[in-house]
């Protein structure tokens, strides 16, 4: 027998025929945007100072292993993907990269990407970092997500950390007031995939996933978006009722919750009969709204803040 | 060796070759690029300063 086998043929190899452009959707490029938004406010609001080059290095840093953690669920959840329309165009799933190729560009982009934020800004980022890959990879892509349909209430955590490593980047410390910036991306997670998941609901009992709707029926999981909605509104105040922000935030975020609500009160209030669900489509379009314009407020208002105090020095 | 031996490439496998080869030549040369000016920015041109 043959130690070595020179011969190739279509049965033993296949040649990749992934271009860049698929490892790039690899990285899930529209979560990375919103995790490079959330990082960048947390660095903004910090009450120090980064040097702006090492400032650039650590949000690219926080983006790329944001995007590693991506590739890796891609890679885990292959078979999935393909069953759900949402996802069956995914480069692994559609065949683009092997599963194989997924993972290693996962695995290595975590790895660089964390060691580059703790050799070049600081091991607390760093760590905060690694620790939100393992969260997003390995306890919810690999175990909540096919096991409750708490899975992406307890994996929201991955999602909101941002901030919070954006903030150890500038102060080398975690406090109160990124602790805050975590529980608005992390209460406003439960209500944003509900929603998605009442009216992609058929998708996801076909990929045998136990969202909340499969598991718990419609009208459990608006009561449950409710729920979440009037925790989240003050929550989204809190920056400025502790005195973090200024009254122009307070008023943003107030309007901004109320909103919230009274989607979520549509979407509450909507008939069991109603297949079309466009309350939920509107909850899941004004939920993303929500977060990306609440940031906003807050890194204006850091920015202002900020403008002001050197005036007044 | 003869030709049997060898794998070869379709015309969109080498296009996509060329295309990871690219990103991954950009890549390495802005790592280079980011530790070099991070370096600096860490520790100030007092770095290129130094007794040999």
């Amino acid at each position: 027998m043959a130690l070595v086998h020179n011969r190739f043929d279509d049965q033993t190899i296949r040649m990749s025929e992934a271009t860049a452009g698929d490892f790039f959707a690899l990285l899930k490029p529209r979560v990375m945007s919103l995790v490079v938004f959330t990082a960048f406010v947390g660095m903004v609001a910090a009450p120090a100072t980064i040097n702006p080059f090492l400032a650039i290095v650590a949000i690219l840093a926080i983006a790329i292993g944001a995007g590693a953690s991506g590739a890796l669920n891609m890679w885990y959840d292959a078979d999935i993907d393909a069953v759900m329309t949402r996802t069956a165009s995914r480069p692994v799933p559609s065949g683009k990269v092997t599963p194989h190729e997924a993972l290693t560009f996962g695995l290595v982009l975590s790895a660089l990407s964390v060691m580059t934020l703790g050799v070049l800004v600081n091991w607390l980022s760093a760590a905060l970092l690694a620790f939100t890959i393992f969260f997003y990879a390995v306890i919810y892509t690999m175990w909540l997500k096919r096991w409750t349909p708490q899975n992406i209430v307890i994996g929201g955590a991955a999602g909101a950390l941002p901030p919070m490593i954006g903030w150890a980047a500038v102060t080398g410390a975690v406090s109160f007031e990124s602790v805050v910036l975590f529980l608005i991306t992390f209460l406003w997670t439960p209500p944003h995939f509900w929603a998605l998941a009442l009216f992609k609901s058929q998708d996801y009992e076909r990929a045998g996933i136990p969202m909340m709707p499969n598991v718990a029926g419609e009208a459990s999981t608006r009561r449950q978006i409710f729920a979440y909605s009037l925790l989240l509104a003050p929550v989204g105040v809190a920056p400025w009722l502790l005195g973090y922000t200024t009254i122009g935030y307070g008023v943003v975020s107030l309007a901004l919750g109320a909103g919230f609500v009274w989607y979520a009160w549509k979407v509450l209030r909507m008939s069991d009969s109603d297949r079309v669900m466009k309350p939920a489509k509107q909850l899941f379009a004004y939920s993303l709204l929500y977060l990306f314009v609440i940031f906003a407020a807050y890194l204006a208002d850091s920015i202002i803040e900020r403008v002001f105090a050197l005036g007044g020095a | 060796m003869s030709d049997k031996d060898l794998v070869t490439l379709t015309d969109k496998q080498r296009k996509a070759r060329r295309s990871r080869n690219v990103a991954i030549g950009l890549a390495l040369a802005a790592l280079v690029i980011i530790f070099y000016l991070a370096t600096i920015a860490k520790f100030g041109p007092a770095i290129l300063d130094r007794p040999l």
